[in-house]
């Protein structure tokens, strides 16, 4: 299942109504949803000035971490290593969940987007990307002569 | 009046709050298991590790710094923190736990006890 990005379609609505309503009674929900997503886990937020990008991705390298912004579209990519690479026949991985290999996510952007403004840092794990929007896009109170 | 009592109870543990569920490795070699979970976006500060009895408890809450006035469009994390427990055997020495956190992967480390790890026993010819 899948939550869209525009909250005013009906049938998204009722989608995440129902996954909502599976995450109340279910045991335990998973980090990576219902199908949706894969790693890293995307936030996507807007201020009136920003587009705020969270991408939770934890344990890597950040001069590993690809950020590319084309066209409006950002797309972050990367590789995350095992853990396991140190394992011999002596040891036994009992549970293996956490994501290993290479990652990318893509997310379209709105067009007011300043693509000279992105800035993005990396902190607890979590990659934020955050972009401005354009001057002339902002609201703008227009005084009264 | 017992059914009060009941739901009493049930409203105060802390257990009923809706978690993620963090992803783990749990490896095993000889002198003890290695534990990783990830909880991305969660503080050092915010983690909470906890051994009681037979029962490993790690939670976590989130803590990312949003601009003002943000609106969320598109959320994967939508709650607030993250919790996972498990129980643990015996053999373990739930005293020498170390644990360390960084970029939002907790490495736990759990010896076994000194009677639990193998040991070559030679065998005397007579």
């Amino acid at each position: 299942m899948y939550r869209a990005l525009f909250p005013r379609d009906v049938f998204a609505e009722l989608d995440r109504l129902q996954r909502e309503m599976q995450e109340a009674f279910a045991f335990s929900p998973t980090i990576r949803g219902f199908g949706r997503g894969g790693f890293p886990a995307l936030n996507v937020g807007a201020t009136p000035q920003s587009v705020e990008i969270y991408a939770f991705a934890p344990g890597l390298d950040p001069a590993g971490v690809e950020v590319h912004l084309e066209r409006g579209v950002l797309s972050l990519s990367g590789e995350r290593k095992s853990t396991l690479a140190a394992s011999n026949e002596k040891t036994i991985a009992h549970i293996n969940e956490r994501f290993v290999g290479r990652f990318r996510r893509v997310v379209s952007l709105p067009d007011d987007i300043d693509p000279n403004t992105v800035t993005a840092n990396y902190r607890d794990g979590v990659l934020h990307v955050s972009v401005k929007r354009r001057e002339s896009a902002q609201p703008r109170r227009i005084s009264i002569q | 009046m017992s059914e009060q009592t009941i739901a009493t109870q049930e409203t105060q543990t802390p257990q009923t709050e809706a978690a993620l569920l963090p992803p783990v490795d749990v490896i095993e070699d000889s002198a003890g298991i290695t534990l990783y979970a990830d909880l991305p976006g969660v503080a050092k500060d915010q983690l909470n590790l906890r051994v009681e009895a037979e029962t490993l408890t790690i939670e976590g809450q989130l803590s990312l710094t949003l601009p003002e006035g943000m609106q969320a469009s598109h959320a994967e994390v939508s709650l607030p923190g993250y919790r996972r427990v498990f129980t643990l055997s015996r053999e373990l020495d739930t005293e020498k736990v170390s644990a360390e956190f960084k970029q939002g992967v907790l490495t736990l480390r759990i010896p076994k006890t000194a009677q639990a790890q193998p040991r070559r026993i030679a065998i005397n010819v007579a």
